[in-house]
């Protein structure tokens, strides 16, 4: 279970431009749950994951995972247990090297990144069936550098690493949006099947209301700085896509948007 | 001949720096100036292992490797974790680093004539056969350099060496993977400068003195190898990339003989290094990073 505690953040304190995103922001997130955020620019989705994820620290208030206080924690230690993808397909692979290397470097997380040996051959055939259910035909591609991959070749490799070895939490960061229309449904339903095999527990950030309405248990929509909307569980089964569309242009016309 | 001989030797003896700032440059992405005080750090190690100190100078070569390691991570130390920019970093330790090195060789100028060198101890004059004497220095230099060229290229293919390459590829993936990246440059630097350590040492052997001005430019003409022997050979997949700085580096040492050759004043020879350096830079239009 992930919760955030009295959260408080503003950005540039003390000056001018100082805006305050989270006031005694509170979000809990239970085991087993595939949350998909909504909401406008600005309205803290993307802070809310990187404030999880340890890459913005908080003023105030605590990160709990499992009930153990991981406010403190590096970035780097707590993605020992996390599993992120971002919008950028560029982010979530190493374009130098192959894919093969990729995953090798991936298949490693959480053990020691020594003089061992970066590849390992005997778990080819297993990265080979790991790819072939894409249809991207990455399997053939062992050997090519992941840099000349197409966007969704990537983020589809991305997902896969960032789930390849058990985590606690996969965040997904508008992993979609950088994709064409097509690509990104493709690489929606490969996120639904990883997240249903590997039960994870999962945070979506999406600007795609339909993705937010058909995927996941639990649907929340944020606005500046609160959450406005959540439901989960047969209330989210019966959420209709017009539903929420009407409610996000609500909010965006008080903004002025 | 002479000349010719010269050129490899120098070639490979620089070949090995061109490998040091091929991580730091190509790998780490880090325009790392420090090479200009760790270079002459190792020829300084080496003249005082040898003249003050009277050991076995084969004992240079790991000393002066360790030394230039430790130089690395004193820059990955002040870029990491006082988060001064790379560059900067780097200017801090190359000025630094003049004091120390004039103080570790004792003076600007340390000659060692009459010591035992790599080239000339009681082991290789017994192990050389005479008709080889001329080519004695050659072969040890061939030999140090190619050890240097697969102990690196084993290290890139381990898991240590794979993380390496990623985070000056793409940062974001080694902290994803759970693992601190600041770690990773300060390794990816002492190697890098444990390296440039290395060729100072061996080249210090070679003229058989230590030269305070050595240190100048050395990052010129160790980027000037790299980018010479990676654009040059970039689409010879057979030849790995740490030959290829090697071959690049020999080239460019090529281009200077032959300047020097033509009859070009031997003070010009940092003008001339510069504007080779300037030539190859354009020619291989590898001035700004494209992605």
């Amino acid at each position: 279970m992930l919760q955030l505690v009295n959260i408080n953040k503003n950005y540039n304190p003390g000056s001018v431009n100082e805006l305050c995103l989270f006031k005694d922001f509170n979000f809990t997130v239970k085991d087993g749950e595939f949350v998909s955020v909504v909401g406008s620019n600005g309205s803290g989705k993307t802070s809310m994951l990187n404030i999880i994820c340890g890459s913005i620290p908080v003023d105030s208030g605590k990160i709990l995972i499992n009930d153990r206080d991981i406010t403190k924690q590096k970035d780097f230690i707590r993605q020992k247990h996390i599993g992120r993808v971002y919008q950028d397909p560029a982010k979530g692979t190493c374009p130098s090297m192959t894919i093969l290397e990729n995953m090798s470097i991936a298949d490693n997380k959480g053990k020691p990144y020594n003089l061992g040996r970066g590849v390992n051959k005997a778990r080819t055939e297993s990265y080979r069936e790991m790819l072939r259910p894409l249809n991207l035909g990455l399997e053939d591609k062992m050997g090519v550098q992941v840099g000349s991959l197409s966007g969704g070749q990537r983020q589809a490799l991305a997902l896969l690493m960032a789930t390849m070895t058990p985590i606690d939490f996969l965040i997904l960061d508008e992993h979609t949006a950088a994709l064409d229309p097509k690509t990104a449904e493709i690489i929606m339903e490969l996120t639904d099947r990883v997240v249903r095999e590997k039960k994870v527990t999962t945070i979506m950030v999406t600007h795609n209301l339909r993705y937010a309405v058909e995927y996941g248990n639990r649907l929340v929509m944020m606005h500046e700085g609160n959450v406005i909307l959540d439901k989960s569980g047969e209330e989210k089964a019966a959420v209709k896509t017009e539903e929420i569309m009407g409610i996000f242009n609500k909010i965006s016309v008080e903004c002025g948007n | 001949m002479a000349l010719l001989l010269s050129v490899l030797e120098q070639g490979m003896i620089y070949g090995i720096l061109a490998l040091g700032v091929y991580i730091t440059y190509k790998i780490l992405d880090f325009p790392d100036l420090t090479v200009d005080g760790s270079f002459p750090f190792g020829a300084a190690i080496t003249v005082f292992m040898i003249s003050k100190l009277g050991l076995p100078p084969i004992l240079t070569l790991p000393v002066s490797f360790l030394g230039g390691a430790l130089i690395g991570i004193c820059t990955g130390l002040i870029h990491v974790k006082l988060k001064v920019r790379d560059l900067l970093s780097g200017i801090i330790m190359m000025t630094g680093l003049y004091t120390i090195n004039l103080w570790v060789a004792g003076s600007g100028y340390v000659p060692i004539f009459n010591q035992k060198t790599i080239f000339d101890n009681d082991l290789v004059n017994a192990v050389i056969p005479s008709f080889l004497a001329n080519y004695k220095r050659i072969i040890i230099i061939l030999v140090i350099t190619m050890v240097a060229k697969y102990l690196l290229d084993w290290y890139m293919s381990t898991k240590s060496g794979f993380l390496l390459r990623a985070v000056g590829d793409n940062d974001t993936i080694v902290t994803s993977l759970g693992v601190d990246k600041g770690l990773v440059k300060i390794v990816g630097l002492s190697i890098a400068n444990g390296l440039v350590a290395l060729s100072g040492c061996i080249y210090a052997q070679q003229q058989r003195s230590f030269e305070i001005s050595i240190g100048t430019g050395a990052v010129v003409i160790g980027l000037a190898s790299v980018i010479i022997g990676t654009s040059l050979f970039k689409k010879m997949t057979l030849l790995r990339v740490t030959s290829s700085v090697i071959i690049g580096s020999i080239l460019y040492k090529g281009c200077v003989a032959l300047a020097m050759f033509a009859g070009i004043d031997p003070n010009a020879i940092k003008l001339v290094t510069s504007v080779l350096f300037l030539i190859i830079l354009v020619i291989s239009m590898d001035r700004k990073k494209v992605d």
